[in-house]
This record gives structure tokens, sequence and C-alpha cells, in this order.
């Protein structure tokens, strides 16, 4: 029996895979043709969704885009068994986007029945929990720390010594959150996780809890990703009844158990403290730190919150071995990034890479130019509180230091490519105003700062409008002061950060704004 | 919506949900899945049975983007306005549903069939632009596509 995988990734839903799969079914019924239909995650190859493989004699091979209406024409030419036809790419492993990645956290994602428990062992799974199990917690803890791994949510904190700081408190009701609300625009590596392995999530998870002494999980899940909840629901559901989860984690006597918390549509409940507080049932309002959510945090006990991407990680380093993960990577750097690439983009998708690609090879050499075949002008890096990067700067690595030093930032390695069509001053406004009205309320310089962003850019642009050189002049002034009340006086990154691409447009885009071109760039 | 349209489901989900830590968030998205909106007659209810405050249920609702206390359209529209979308002409689709339904990227259409709402990010992001109806996501939506979906979901009962 041939087997057939289709995704059930929401990305290759929304392009019609969910058609296509039953396309398949019913052509192999009419036929007479037995097929084993699996889905998968995707391979993050977005522009070639929806995406068929099949399993030949020569490993896996490709078919993409694949319509519904051509699946008759695909049967006909003898896909089944590997044969040439309009859409065939090959063995996916065999394109130059995915040959040059180092898959590690995403090594399963589009290959294996995410719901899985089977293929899930077959390819790896619960390595690195069975050796977490045969350590003691602070050799656990240690493990991760001497890996590098640093949070994959856009912080950058290192993961160890965050549990480190858990496991050397007392109480013995501890928790490990999953931060699961993946906000950002032109990032969606936590989503194809969840959707693709998220039994690694939960091994992850799980090691976490074993590592600081904690018996409880939750994943804070965003409202937006409901594909992302029915597959972790089914995951954790199969992982209890193998016993992986509950009163004895594969028999070892030790509990832990993980429950899924639906977001509600707050931008602001990616900030762990806001996340801790809407989890407990309340306005995601920001806390003042300290305490630290690792001494003190859900529910007042001390809690280890990672993005999904970092605890998604931690099987790998517990399997291989902390140097096998710190070898990856440049300077403090280590493993990989999970670069999404996203926006005006002819190949965008999911690139995991050792730090260090640069902006211009992740555009041309894995994006292949704009969509639109316009230049692209710019690109917005780690989300709405990221820099706009010109031209000029698409030589920088992605590395989190090298982005720090010229006032921009990696995050959650969302890339957003916009071509010589975008208005940049209506993207600074737009940043102004996400802030506004994503705002928790609690601190003033974002909640009023963000308004009053908004109306003195609208004031420019009226000045500009009306040839008031002198009055653009004046608002510019203005907006940078209030940006630096905003970075200097906000209590999270929400309205720390928002002035961020505002700077960047002002800087690298002042034309657009009405200001004199800039003749060098004032970024570093 | 009366007392007898929303006790029950309020009173499922206080049951389904008040032993848990940290109930509130819980049993107003139950509520919601039920009901397709908070009433705000159970407001009170809702804060009674959790020793909580009105004032602290009703910053709660008012808090998150999900939760209305309005009934919704029969089918139900998430645009995203986000960054990705934007750079691939999201705003057109605002347009569409402008020229359509008659109304702005917030709001439900006269006929009650169509509410929209923005939405900042479905994930979806190298398929841009994308919207999601009633559950669905779609990607690389054009402006015509989307005429012909918001035609088409109209057209249907719910």
């Amino acid at each position: 029996m041939t087997r057939v995988f289709v995704p059930i990734d929401a990305g290759a839903l929304s392009v019609g895979a969910e058609l296509v799969a039953r396309a398949i079914a019913t052509e192999a019924a009419r036929r007479g043709v037995t097929v084993e239909l699996i889905r998968t995650g995707s391979r993050g190859l977005y522009w070639l969704e929806p995406l068929v493989e099949v399993a030949t004699s020569t490993g896996r091979i490709g078919y993409g885009p694949v319509a519904a209406d051509a699946v008759p024409s695909l049967f006909d030419a003898g896909f089944l068994t590997g044969a040439p036809h309009a859409t065939r790419i090959g063995q996916p492993e065999g394109l130059d986007y995915l040959a040059r990645q180092e898959r590690l956290t995403f090594s399963r994602v589009g290959l294996i029945d995410p719901r899985s428990i089977a293929d899930y062992r077959a390819t790896g799974g619960f390595r690195g929990l069975e050796r977490a199990l045969e350590m003691d917690p602070g050799a656990i803890v240690e493990t991760v720390v001497e890996s590098g791994l640093r949070g994959r949510g856009g912080a950058a904190f290192p993961t160890g010594i965050k549990w480190r700081t858990v496991l050397g408190t007392t109480s013995d009701r501890k928790f490990v959150v999953c931060n699961a609300d993946e906000g950002d625009s032109g990032t969606f590596a936590d989503r194809m996780l969840m959707e693709g392995d998220p039994l690694v999530l939960i091994e992850g998870m799980t090691i976490a809890g074993l590592a600081v002494g904690a018996r409880h999980g939750v994943i804070y899940l965003r409202s937006e990703y409901p594909h992302a909840a029915r597959t972790l629901r089914a995951a954790i559901a199969a992982a209890r009844e193998a016993g992986y989860l509950g009163a004895s984690v594969a028999g070892s006597g030790r509990a832990f158990d993980v429950e899924i918390r639906m977001g509600a549509g707050a931008y602001i409940c990616g900030e762990e403290t806001a996340m801790l507080e809407s989890i407990e049932g309340r306005r995601g309002q920001v806390r003042f730190k300290p305490p630290l959510p690792a001494v003190a945090g859900l529910f007042g006990q001390p809690t280890v919150v990672n993005n999904v991407l970092s605890l998604a990680t931690v099987p790998i380093i517990l399997e291989r071995g902390a140097a096998f993960h710190r070898d990856y990577g440049m300077g403090r750097s280590r493993g990989t990034l999970a670069i999404q690439l996203a926006g005006n983009i002819r190949r965008g998708g999911l690139i995991e890479k050792a730090f260090g690609l640069t902006v211009r090879e992740v555009l041309e050499e894995f994006g292949g130019g704009s969509l639109s075949g316009r230049p692209i002008r710019t690109v917005q890096i780690g989300g709405p509180l990221g820099a706009y990067l010109p031209e000029s700067q698409f030589d920088l690595p992605l590395d989190y230091e090298a982005f720090a030093a010229v006032g921009a930032m990696v995050g959650h390695g969302g890339i957003v490519a916009f071509d010589e069509s975008v208005d940049m001053a209506a993207m600074a406004r737009w940043a102004m105003e996400f802030c506004a009205i994503e705002s928790c309320g609690k601190c003033t310089p974002c909640r009023i700062g963000s308004v009053r962003g908004v109306e003195v850019i609208d004031r420019m642009v009226a000045a500009r409008a009306r040839g008031d050189d002198d009055g653009v002049e004046a608002q510019a002034r203005l907006l940078r002061d209030l940006c630096e009340t905003m970075v200097s006086g906000s209590l999270c990154a929400l309205g720390g950060m928002a002035p961020y691409p505002v700077r960047s447009a002002l800087d690298h885009f002042p034309e657009d704004f009405g200001l004199p071109a800039a003749t060098t760039s004032r970024a570093g | 919506m009366s007392n007898h349209d929303w006790r029950p489901a309020v009173d499922r989900a206080l049951e389904l949900h008040r032993h848990q830590p940290g109930p509130l968030l819980l049993v107003l998205q139950a509520v919601q899945e039920a009901t397709g909106f908070i009433p705000p007659e159970a407001v009170p209810v809702i804060a009674n049975d959790l020793n909580l405050s009105r004032a602290e249920v009703h910053g709660v609702v008012s808090f998150y983007h999900d939760f209305r206390t309005t009934p919704p359209g029969r089918h139900r529209v998430a645009i995203c306005r986000a960054e990705a979308c934007q750079a691939v002409g999201a705003d057109r689709l605002v347009g569409v549903v402008k020229d359509r339904l008659g109304v702005e990227s917030h709001g439900t259409s006269g006929d009650g069939a169509v509410t929209v709402d923005p939405v900042y990010c479905l994930g979806n992001c190298a398929l841009s632009p994308a919207v999601m109806i009633d559950g669905h996501l779609h990607g690389r939506v054009s402006p015509e596509r989307f005429g012909l979906m918001l035609d088409a979901i109209r057209g249907n009962a719910p």
C-alpha cells in the first residue's frame, strides 16, 4: 500500500490541502487503488502548498502546489510511483531551500503524523526524556545552561539560567508555562511546530518539569490558532494514553501533566507577566518585576516561562548533549534560529539554520525576491516592535548581538518583506496605532504615548501636504522626543519597543515623512 | 436575549469551571462559545458565583478583543490587518468588505449575516493576505476571491 502525505498545517489548509486530501481519497477509491493517507505538518515550503508527498522506493517524492482538480492528472501520470508531472519537485530534501537548512527543532515537522506516538518514537522521540529521567534535576539544568539555549520568544534570555532559579526555590507547587501566544506579525514557527510536532513540545515541557520540580504544565495558546489547539489536544490525549503524561511519567513514579489555556485576542498576553495574569483569569496587565516569575509567577508560585521553540529544543539537547547544540551558531547566539520569511516575498516559509545568515541571503537566496517582482525596499524583523531595515543593512548577520548593535532585534525570527510601494510614514503610524490598540493600559508612556504618536505622525503628514517644511521638522523633533519617553519610561517591551519601527522609519526613510532624504545611515 | 436563553449556558460554564484555579476567562470563553457573546445581564451572575466584583468581570470582558457584548452575525469573518498582510495589500480586502457589506473593518452587516473583525496576525504570513471565515483559514486571498467568498456565505443559511 502506497503512503501519501498531505499536510493538515493551517497554512496548507488555507490554500486547499483539505480538498486535495479528499480528492486523493476519492480518486483512489474510484480507481480501486489503496493508499494510506497520512496527515502531517508542513515542511514550511509555503509557496509549494498544498505539497503532496508519496513514499517511493527512492524516498519521498513531492508534488506541489497541487490543486484539488489536478488530482486525477496526478493519478494518470503515476504519481504513486513518483512519476513525472508538471508539479513534481523531486525529493523535498533535495531542494536548495531545505538542503541548506539545519533542522534541529523542526526535524520531524512535515514528516510525521503529529498525533502519533508511534511515529514520534520511531523518529527518536522521548529519547531526551528517557535521558532526563536518569539524571538529577541539577544535571538537567546544567546541560541546558551549557547548551547555550536562549529564549526563542524574543528576549533571548538564557533558558537554563531561568530554570536554575526555579530549581533553587523551595515551593512544593511550581509551574512550567509555555508561551504559545505567538502574536508577532510575520511569525508562524510556533504554530507550525504545534501543528507538526506537538509531542516534542510536550516532551520538552516534561523535561522542564523534571528539572525544576514542577508537576503542572500550562500551554497558553492564542485563540487565533484553532488548528494548533486541535492538534495539541489530540497529542496531549495520546501522550496521557501512552503514559508519558500523568501520575507516573514513563513509569518513573514522577508526575507531570499539561493543560491548555486559550488566550482571548490580546497581543500583550505574549508578555510573560501579562500572560500569567491572563491564565489566572484577569485582565492581561503587565506586572512589575521583581519578583521574577521564576520566583513568584503563576498563582504566586515559582514558574518557568518559556517560548514554544525554546521548550521544543530541549529534547534534542538532552538526547545529543549540550555540546551538540552549542556547536551551531555564532558568538553568543548558539544553536539555530527559526527564521520565518513572510510578507511580499516569492518563497515564504520556515528556514531553520544556525545563527549567522545575512538578511540578504535570506531574502534573495531563499526568498527569491519579492512576490510582486518589484525591488524589496525594506524588511521588518522581529515583529511589530522590530526595526525596519533599509537595503544598506541587508548584509547584517542574523545574530542577537549584531542586531542589537544597530538598534534592531532578531526577536522571534520573523522577517516581513515590503516592496518599493510601501509608505514608511504609514508604517510608522501603524506601529503607534497597534501599540495604542494593544496597550494593557498600566503605564502612561505606552497607553498615552502611543495615541499621541499617531497624532504627531498625522500632523507631520498634514504639514507635508501643505508644504510646511518647518512644521514637518517640528513634529519630527516631537516624535523623536516621544519615542525617547516611551523607550525609557514604559513598563514592558510593548511601549518600550513600539518606537523602534518608528525611529528606524524616520532614520532610513525620512523622505516618506517629507523630511530631507538621509545622506548616511544614522543607525548605529 | 432573554434571561431564559442565556442562563443555562452560564450555569453550565460555571459548573464546568468554577473549581479550576483562575476560572473567569474559562467561564467567559465557555459562555461565548455557547451563546456567541457575553450578555451584559450575565455579568452580575458570574461575578456573584465566582466571588468577584462586577467591575472585575466587566473589566475582563472589555479588556480582551475576543469578547463581544452583542450578538454576532451568523458568519464570522476575521481580516488580518498586521504587517505581513499589509505588505501584500490586505487593505484592499477591507475595501471589499465596505463595498459588499457596507461596514468598516469592525461591524455586522445590516442583514445580520456577517460580522467582520480585524485581527492582528493569523500566523499565515507566508501566504498573506489571510482571512478566517467561520474558523476556516484562507491564504493568498485576492480582493476578487474575497468578494466571491463573502457573497457565498451571505447566500447560505447558517
